[in-house]
C-alpha cells in the first residue's frame, strides 16, 4: 500500500500573531513553526496502514526550504521518503492543491492523507480541492477509517454527531483530532530521519483565484467587568445578562 | 446576474444555516442587482422548498430524487455546480457546515471558480465583493476579493442572520442524471445526539477547563447548559486528559464558535482557547484566579469559585427561566 501524507509547516498555537509590514500576511519575527496539529493525526494514521498493509509513507510538503523542518518531523515519526514541492510565492487553497494533485498524479498513492485543516488559514479544503482535481472520492473531517479488500469505511465528524461512511481506494481523508494518538518520534527515529531522502522540486505554478486585500486584527474586545467575587454576584449577573446583553 | 444558495438539509429539514446561506446571498443578490436561486437536493425535499421563499429566494430549485437520499460529496457537488450552469449564476453561497465544507471545493473546482472559506462577512468595497474569513483561529482577519468570473463562498454558521420575511418563491422540480461514478464516497448510516446542541450551532455554550478539577464535576456545567439550552464546550486541556470529548473542544486546534453567549467556567484562557471564542457576542468568565486571561475577554467576571457559583447561577437561571 503507497501512502501520501501531504502536511503543512505553521506558526505554533501559542504565537500571538502580529500583523506583517506587507499587510498581507503575519510577521514571522520569533515565531516557533510546527508540524499543524491535525496533519499529525494524518502521519500516524500513515503508519499505521503501513504497518499493517506494508508498503510505504511518503510525506509531502508544498512551501519554502523551511518546510523541510516539518518533513524531518514526519520522517522521525517513521515516514519513509519526503518530497518539498518548494515554492517561494503566496498560494491560495487551489494553487496549493494544484500543486500537490501534480505531484500525487505521477506518484499515484493508494491512500492519500491530509490534516483536516491547517492551522494558519484555516481554510480546511485543500484536501478536498486535490481529491475533485484527481478525479478521487474522499471523506473529510475522519475520526475513525477501517480498510478492508480495498474498500473503506469512515466516520467523520457532523454537527452533534458522526456519519459513517463508505468507499473506496484510491481516496483522500482528511484526518480529524480523535482519529489516533500520534506518536512521538523516538530517538532512533529522531537519528534515522537525519539520513532520510529529501526530494526537491519546483512545484508547479498555479493562477492565483483568491486574493488578499488585507490581514488585520479583529477589534480589540473592551474590558470587561469584574462584577463579584463569590456566589453573591450571580443575581446581578443574571440581572445583566436578561437586562444589558439581553442574551436570556 | 443571479446567486446561487445551496440550502443544506438533513432529515428534510433545512439547517438554520442553510437559511443564513439563503438570506446573505438575498444581501448580494440586493446590493450587486439580482436575484437569487436557492437549491434543495435530496429525495421528497420537494415539499420543503417554499420554506427558502420568506428568507429572500426568488426561485427554488428542488433537485428531489430517490439517489439523493444519501449524502455522496462527489453527487452533491455535481448537483450543485450543474444547476449553477444552469441558471448562470456568477455567485455560488454554502454555510461552512460538515457538509457545505466537504462540498464546497469540489463545486469550485468543477466550475474552476476561487473559494473563500467560512467567511464572517461579504461587503462591498468600490464595487469588490470583498470577503472576511477569520485566520489562525480568529487571531487575525483575512479580507480577501475572488478574482475568478464565477465565486464560491462558504459562510461560517451562526454568523449571518436568518429572519422570516413575507417573501414567496416559484419551486421548480428538475432531475440531475447521476450515475455510479458519482458516487465515489457515500454516507451509510448517521448517528445524531439528540438533546444538546453543537457547540459551532449553539446560540449558547457553557465550557469547562482544568478549574472544574475532574471529569465528575462537569455534571455543574452539564446542569447550567441544559437550563439554557446551550452546548457544552471544553479546554484542550480537559479534553486531552480526557474529561471530555474533542467534538466540545473549543479552540485553534478545536472548534471555532461564535454563539451569543459563552459562559467560561475554570478556563484560565490559554491563547489557543481564546481565539476559539473571542468572536462570541457576550462572554462570562467564572475563575478563582483574578489574574486569568480570560477576565481581559469576559464582558462579566465572577473571581470566585466555580463549584460555588455554578449551582447558584444554575439555580437562578432556572428560576428566572420558568425551568
Amino acid at each position: 500500500m503507497k501512502v501520501a501524507v501531504c502536511i503543512n509547516h505553521v506558526p505554533d498555537t501559542e504565537t500571538k500573531v502580529k500583523v506583517g509590514p506587507d499587510g498581507l500576511a503575519i510577521d514571522k519575527t520569533g515565531v516557533n513553526f510546527m508540524l499543524s496539529p491535525y496533519d499529525e493525526f494524518a502521519v500516524e494514521e500513515g503508519l499505521r496502514i503501513r504497518e499493517k498493509f506494508r508498503g510505504e509513507v511518503v510525506a509531502i510538503s508544498l512551501g519554502p526550504e523551511s518546510h523541510k523542518e516539518t518533513l524531518r518531523k514526519a520522517l522521525a515519526m517513521g515516514a519513509d521518503r519526503a518530497v518539498l514541492l518548494k515554492d517561494e510565492g503566496v498560494r491560495d487553497s487551489c494553487g496549493v492543491a494544484a500543486g500537490l494533485a501534480d505531484e500525487l498524479k505521477s506518484l499515484a498513492p493508494d491512500v492519500i492523507l491530509f490534516g483536516k485543516q491547517s492551522i494558519d488559514y484555516d481554510d480546511g479544503q485543500v484536501g478536498t480541492l486535490v481529491a475533485e482535481m484527481l478525479g478521487l472520492p474522499s471523506v473529510s473531517v475522519v475520526v475513525k477509517m477501517d480498510i478492508q479488500d480495498g474498500k473503506v469505511v469512515c466516520d467523520r465528524e457532523i454537527e452533534g454527531g458522526h456519519e459513517t461512511v463508505e468507499t473506496k481506494l484510491p481516496a483522500v481523508f482528511t484526518a480529524q483530532k480523535g482519529l489516533n494518538d500520534p506518536r512521538y518520534p523516538s530517538l532512533k527515529g529522531i537519528m534515522a530521519a537525519k539520513t532520510k531522502p529529501i526530494e526537491e522540486k519546483a512545484a508547479l505554478p498555479a493562477a492565483v483565484r483568491v486574493a488578499a486585500i488585507r490581514m488585520r486584527k479583529p477589534a480589540a474586545k473592551n474590558p470587561g467587568r469584574i462584577i463579584g467575587t463569590d456566589k453573591s454576584a450571580v443575581a446581578e449577573l443574571v440581572r445583566l445578562l436578561h437586562e444589558e446583553a439581553k442574551v436570556i | 446576474m443571479k446567486v446561487l444558495a445551496f440550502a443544506e438539509q438533513r432529515e428534510n429539514k433545512f439547517k438554520k444555516s442553510s437559511l443564513e446561506a439563503v438570506q446573505a446571498a438575498r444581501r448580494l443578490a440586493d446590493s450587486l442587482g439580482g436575484t437569487v436561486v436557492a437549491l434543495v437536493a435530496g429525495s421528497g425535499v420537494e415539499v420543503i422548498a417554499a420554506e427558502l421563499g420568506p428568507y429572500g429566494a426568488n426561485q427554488v430549485i428542488a433537485v428531489d430524487q430517490p439517489d439523493l437520499a444519501r449524502y455522496s460529496s462527489t453527487a452533491c457537488a455535481k448537483v450543485i455546480a450543474t444547476v449553477a450552469e444552469q441558471q448562470g449564476a456568477e455567485i455560488v453561497v454554502l454555510s461552512a457546515s460538515q457538509m457545505g465544507k466537504d462540498v464546497a471545493p469540489r463545486v469550485a473546482e468543477k466550475l474552476k471558480a476561487g473559494l473563500a472559506a467560512d467567511c464572517v462577512a461579504l461587503t462591498m468595497e468600490d464595487q469588490v465583493l470583498v470577503a472576511t474569513r477569520p485566520v489562525f483561529a480568529g487571531k487575525a482577519l483575512l479580507d480577501v476579493s475572488i478574482t475568478t468570473p464565477v465565486k464560491v463562498y462558504t459562510l461560517r454558521p451562526n454568523v449571518f442572520t436568518a429572519t422570516p420575511g413575507s417573501g414567496v418563491a416559484a419551486v421548480e422540480k428538475i432531475s440531475v442524471a447521476l450515475g455510479a461514478e458519482d458516487f465515489g464516497s457515500v454516507v451509510i448510516d448517521a448517528k445524531v445526539a439528540t438533546g444538546r446542541p453543537d457547540v459551532t450551532e449553539a446560540d449558547m455554550i457553557v465550557s469547562g477547563g482544568r478549574g472544574m478539577k475532574g471529569p465528575e464535576h462537569f455534571a455543574l456545567v452539564e446542569q447550567l447548559a441544559d437550563v439554557l439550552g446551550a452546548a457544552v464546550g471544553a479546554s484542550r486541556a480537559v479534553v486531552d486528559a480526557g474529561w471530555r470529548p474533542h467534538s466540545e473542544q473549543v479552540g485553534q486546534t478545536g472548534k471555532t464558535v461564535s454563539p451569543m453567549l459563552y459562559i467560561a467556567c475554570g478556563i484560565s484562557g490559554a491563547v489557543q482557547h481564546l481565539a476559539g471564542m473571542s468572536s462570541s457576542r457576550f462572554i462570562v468568565a467564572i475563575n478563582k484566579d483574578k489574574d486569568a486571561p480570560i477576565f481581559q475577554m469576559a464582558d462579566y467576571g465572577i473571581v470566585g469559585d466555580v463549584f460555588e457559583v455554578l449551582p447558584e447561577l444554575t439555580a437562578q437561571l432556572k428560576q428566572a427561566l420558568g425551568r
